[in-house]
């Protein structure tokens, strides 16, 4: 097997709220088609820096970044960058499952039809069908697509919330804690399903849970206070991790 | 001794009291008007014009006038009403200006409606030379419409989470597709309350028609917005103080009438609402 490719390649990134760094010198390689976890205490900027690949922090008043994010080569912080192309580019799982209150059709679809991307609606029930599927969903819910999205247990809600991000088809997905509102048997799902994903997008997520990195991801980035400790296949990470800092917090003693 | 059940009940009994006071009242004017009115209620009189004084024939232009008015106040209010509510609510940053805006324009809904009216005759009526007219008249009533329309669709578009920009901007789309997808669906309802509210204000109010577009007597419908025409307040208020000896039942059969008119639309607006609404919910 031939050594991946490096999707988004993030040099020297400064992020600051006012006048307060949040990131310090964060450098590091994403690499196409793997799973990247990045883990760390709270407030240590890795939810900052997920928001910084897509530019979901130019929406705070008051932030600055320095540095560069090469998204297959080019700087998305370059003057002149189309950010909204960018977003459909690199898209978002949030935190808590947030579906539309509308059916669970609406809500695979919006994208797409919000973006023009469906001619008619053959290719709307398309995509639909096919983002179901890809977010493994479509068993549960192909014959209640006209249901209220929030009648869905929270796992199936944030599954749809995957459908939706997938139905506009991007490149990355970034997912922000997508299990912190999950019960372990809805969490297995997700990543179960992050390993099928993986065959088609970049994936980066951000996890409080250390087992959950362990367990679903190719690479790991430890953050702690706005820096980037260290960077290294999962597997390094866990077992044989060049840094005091990260061994102590992969064990417990620190965090 | 009052134990806390004691003061379950007392409270319970207090405030369904208060209630009461709020509704009997609401019903005493309604029963009374249809009770005194329903004498007058004829086809002839929603249908004929009035002659003889007025004391004969019905009130069919003035229904005609308060509905031309009405539409033509809609026309005005709810495009530049509602575009203006998505920017202020959407678009504009918080700044003194923006802040002077919104205080404007809460201050504008606490105006009297006799000095919006005074307004009218002097920017619509002379000033633009629009004379007394519908025109003069349905901008008088949307000016005077368009707060009430702009706070509470405000309130509409505040309500809708968040979230569902953030939602939409992360799978590409534009300010303007978020809030054309998501945004709008999702505070119709709000707004259209704010439009109806806004529409019923004007549809029954006298003093801002008074000198912009009302006439006293006028039988035939007009022809274009640039004339006159009969309102059914006005033309309530005109019969109750200007004409001696007109019948009681005539009175309360227009204010029968004006009542209806205003109740059905109430009525349409919550169908409507509650259509769009069964989809929504957070």
């Amino acid at each position: 097997m031939s050594e991946p490719m490096e999707k988004i390649r993030v040099e020297n990134l400064n992020f600051y709220y006012g006048d307060k760094p949040a990131l310090e010198g964060i450098s590091v390689p994403i690499q196409e088609r793997q799973i990247t976890a990045l883990i760390g205490p709270s407030g240590c900027g890795k939810s900052t820096f997920l928001r910084c690949l897509n530019r979901m922090n130019d929406t705070i008043r008051g932030t600055r970044v320095e540095g560069h994010v090469l998204l297959d080569g080019v700087d998305i912080y370059a003057r002149g960058t189309n950010v909204v192309d960018l977003r459909k580019r690199v898209g978002m799982v949030f935190q808590r499952p947030n579906p539309f209150p509308q059916t669970i059709l609406d809500n695979v679809s919006f994208g797409p039809r919000m973006l023009g991307l469906a001619k008619n609606r053959k290719d709307v029930a398309d995509i639909v069908e096919e983002s179901l599927r890809g977010a493994a969903l479509w068993d549960e819910v192909k014959d209640i697509l006209k249901k209220d999205a929030l009648s869905l247990s929270l796992g199936q809600q944030q599954r749809l919330c995957i459908a939706r991000a997938i139905a506009v088809k991007p490149e990355v997905i970034l997912m922000d804690e997508p299990c912190s509102a999950l019960d372990p048997i809805a969490t297995l799902q997700i990543e179960e399903l992050m390993q099928s994903l993986r065959k088609d997008y970049t994936i980066v997520i951000v996890t409080h849970n250390m087992q959950q990195a362990a367990r679903a991801s190719n690479y790991t980035g430890f953050f702690w206070m706005g820096k980037l400790v260290e960077f290294a296949p999962t597997e390094a990470i866990f077992t044989r991790p060049s840094q005091r800092l990260t061994e102590e917090y992969v064990t417990g003693r620190a965090g | 001794m009052i134990n806390r059940m004691g003061m379950q009940k007392a409270g319970f009994v207090l405030l369904g009291a208060t209630t009461l006071v709020v509704v009997i009242p609401i019903l005493l004017v309604i029963g009374y008007i249809i009770y005194e009115g329903m004498e007058a209620l004829s086809w002839q009189f929603i249908r004929a014009a009035p002659f003889d004084g007025m004391k004969q024939g019905g009130i069919f232009p003035a229904i005609v006038g308060t509905l031309l008015l009405t539409l033509g106040t809609a026309l005005v209010a709810i495009p530049i009403g509602v575009g203006g509510t998505v920017y202020l609510a959407e678009y504009a940053r918080d700044t003194w200006l923006t802040r002077c805006i919104r205080l404007a324009i809460i201050n504008l809904a606490g105006i009297p409606s006799i000095v919006y009216g005074l307004f009218g005759l002097g920017m619509f009526v002379l000033f633009l030379k629009m004379g007394t007219s519908i025109m003069a008249g349905a901008l008088t009533l949307a000016i005077m419409t368009l707060p009430v329309i702009i706070s509470t669709a405000e309130e509409a578009l505040r309500a809708v989470p968040t979230e569902f920009r953030t939602v939409s901007a992360s799978l590409g789309g534009t300010r303007w597709q978020g809030i054309r997808y998501i945004i709008l669906p999702q505070a119709l309802p709000g707004i259209i309350t704010g439009i109806i509210l806004g529409l019923l204000r004007a549809a029954g109010e006298t003093a801002p028609i008074l000198f912009t577009v009302a006439a006293f007597f006028l039988p035939h419908l007009p022809q274009s917005p640039f004339d006159q025409t009969m309102a059914l307040p006005y033309h309530l208020y005109v019969i109750s103080t200007q004409v001696p000896g007109m019948p009681d039942s005539i009175k309360y059969g227009t204010a029968l009438v004006l009542l209806a008119l205003v109740l059905s639309m109430n009525i349409a607006a919550s169908i409507i609402r509650s259509y769009f609404r069964r989809r929504r919910q957070w």
